[in-house]
């Protein structure tokens, strides 16, 4: 308890310095306290520090997965899409079930015999289920809403709920773990003598493509500078004569994707649980306030902070022996003190 | 040959509230007329109603002869509409390319509309890297007229064009306009009378809603009675 105290101390002994600072300096400031506790945390021991770090990293990749649908929907659209860890979650269920022939509903796992291809073929399945519904629930249930955001509020998370029902349904209730192991998961490499799988440094990797990729999007393309005008200003794209309903709706489409393609990446070592799209979800709200809404960069950095926090505070929790309480919180915690010190979040405008 | 955009007999609502109760407007090809009226009387609606943004709820908007009442703002742009909307709405967080780049409606539009728009605003060219908030409010002004420009548009529309310029600004702004109207056709919305009639060729007065006077400019500089009846002491 005096650890968290002095902790707490410390940080607002910060607090009027962070107030005035600039975001990069804030960013650069926070990522030194949580690789500074990460270290304290680990006691020294090297390997255990960068266990923390990397599977702090992987869940930071997730986070954005989920986080940069939720925070470029909200932006353009000004809706809060409760459905988004649904999304994640489903995306889960469907690589997972793909992949075990003997469980769930489709059994076709055994159409392809190549573990890794059909793995391959489970995420593309997951993408495309991810891609159509996005576009269903925004053409069929969305569309007509517009004109009352807290009913699209209450919408999604009602579909959220629906989904999870759904997956329940269809799938049971217990939390499923993955059994048919790739050969990237089975392959390692050490790092201060702690061995990891290769599959994490896949997914880490792939999530900086993931990151640029987006980047890419919305800063060199035309669709892109749409996405980022609409944000500013729907009304005027609209009269400049871009039909911005269409590009809503493919905007949510594509961010539906993104987390249906992160739960299908995170199944191989999270497996397929009914609780993983609240978790998340929840976390990638944290993320995108954090970052400042409607921000890509915000939501990019912010993804990286509350990962290696989330990560780090486990491993807290472990060495320090008061639960999982502390790690859980986390997200909630550190965007609470950082809306203290700044109302609009790490890169946000006042709205 | 038949007005290039008329509007008849328009009412639009706002909510619940009814903002304009019968208007009629005529704007000949070639020419710049301008919208007159005092604060509020429902010259910034006449726009939007034209650009489908507040639909009208009855009356008639013809473009070239054809209806547009009732269609969505996009389709009513791609007609060849432009819109240049109050308080320099320009996307502060594009650069000055990319805001003249999104308004492009198909392949080469910015290539060949770029050197009249810098021919007509030099400014531009000097600042085409920069965001869109990093602009002063005149060069804001500039832009948001330059972006109405990039797509092959017969007709302008531009809300008070002159609000919160400096004296010297304006000037150059109504010289741009005076200028592109060789090209394009203008309708004007302009609360500075002297500014307009310098620039305008007839005019609409809109009073509460409705239009109750129009002509040419020239006559309406002569006739200190109606100036005074509906635009106040100006």
């Amino acid at each position: 308890m005096r650890t968290i105290l002095g902790l707490l101390r410390l940080f607002f002994s910060f607090g009027k310095w962070l107030y005035s600072t600039s975001a990069f300096t804030l960013v650069v400031a926070l990522l030194l306290i949580v690789v500074g506790v990460a270290l304290y945390a680990s006691q020294g021991n090297m390997a255990t520090f960068s266990i923390t770090i990397l599977s702090g990293l992987l869940r930071a990749m997730l986070l954005f997965l989920v986080a940069a649908g939720l925070s470029i929907i909200f932006g353009l659209m000004d809706i809060l899409n409760f459905a988004q860890g649904a999304y994640f979650m489903l995306g889960a269920y469907v690589a997972y079930d793909f992949q075990h022939s003997n469980m769930g509903v489709l059994r076709m796992g055994d159409s392809i015999p190549d573990p890794n291809l059909r793995f391959v073929v489970g995420v593309l399945l997951a993408i495309i289920v991810g891609l159509v519904l996005g576009f269903v629930l925004e053409r069929v249930l969305l569309r007509p809403l517009y004109e009352r955001p807290l009913f699209q509020l209450v919408l999604t998370f009602g579909v959220s709920i629906v989904m999870l029902e759904f997956i329940k349904g269809v799938w049971g209730t217990t939390p499923n773990s993955w059994t048919a192991k790739l050969a990237l998961q089975d392959a390692q490499f050490e790092l201060f003598g702690q061995p990891f799988s290769m599959y994490r440094l896949f997914i880490i990797l792939a999530g900086f493509i993931m990151i640029f990729a987006v980047a890419l999007l919305l800063r060199r393309t035309r669709i892109g500078i749409i996405i980022r005008a609409g944000v500013e200003d729907d009304e005027m794209v609209n009269a400049l004569g871009i039909n911005v309903r269409a590009v809503f709706t493919l905007v949510f489409a594509l961010g539906c994707m993104l987390a249906s393609l992160g739960g299908a990446v995170a199944a191989p070592f999270l497996g397929a649980t009914p609780s993983m799209g609240a978790t998340f979800l929840l976390a990638a709200i944290a993320v995108i306030v954090l970052g400042g809404l409607g921000s890509y960069e915000g939501t990019a950095i912010a993804s990286f902070i509350v990962g290696l926090a989330w990560a780090t505070m486990e491993q807290f929790s472990l060495f320090t022996n008061i639960g999982t309480v502390l790690s859980s919180t986390t997200p909630m915690l550190l965007l609470a003190f950082i809306l203290l010190l700044r109302p609009n979040g790490l890169f946000g405008e006042a709205r | 040959m038949a007005n290039l955009l008329e509007l008849r007999n328009v009412h639009t609502f706002i909510g619940q509230f009814h903002i304009l109760e019968g208007v009629n407007v005529s704007v000949q090809h070639g020419q710049i007329t301008v919208l007159l009226g005092r604060n509020g009387a429902g010259k910034t609606t006449t726009l939007k109603s034209i650009m489908g943004i507040t639909p009208p709820k009855t009356g008639e908007i013809l473009f070239e002869g054809s209806p547009i009442h009732g269609k969505t703002s996009f389709a009513v742009a791609r007609l060849g509409i432009g819109y240049v909307p109050e308080h320099r709405a320009i996307f502060k967080q594009l650069s000055v390319r990319e805001n003249l780049e999104i308004a492009a409606r198909e392949r080469g539009d910015l290539d060949r509309s770029l050197d009249f728009i810098f021919d007509l605003f030099p400014d531009l060219k000097r600042l085409y890297h920069l965001p869109g908030g990093n602009l002063s409010g005149g060069q804001q002004q500039m832009l948001a007229i330059a972006r109405a420009l990039v797509p092959n548009n017969r007709l302008l529309l531009i809300d008070e064009p002159s609000e919160g310029l400096a004296p010297v600004l304006i000037e150059q702004v109504m010289e741009a306009i005076k200028r592109l109207s060789s090209e394009k056709t203008v309708l004007l919305v302009e609360q500075n009378f002297r500014v307009a009639s310098k620039l305008a060729d007839s005019y609409v007065i809109i009073d509460e809603g409705q239009s109750v006077a129009s002509g040419s400019m020239a006559d309406l500089s002569k006739d200190q009675a109606l100036i005074n009846k509906y635009l106040g002491v100006a």
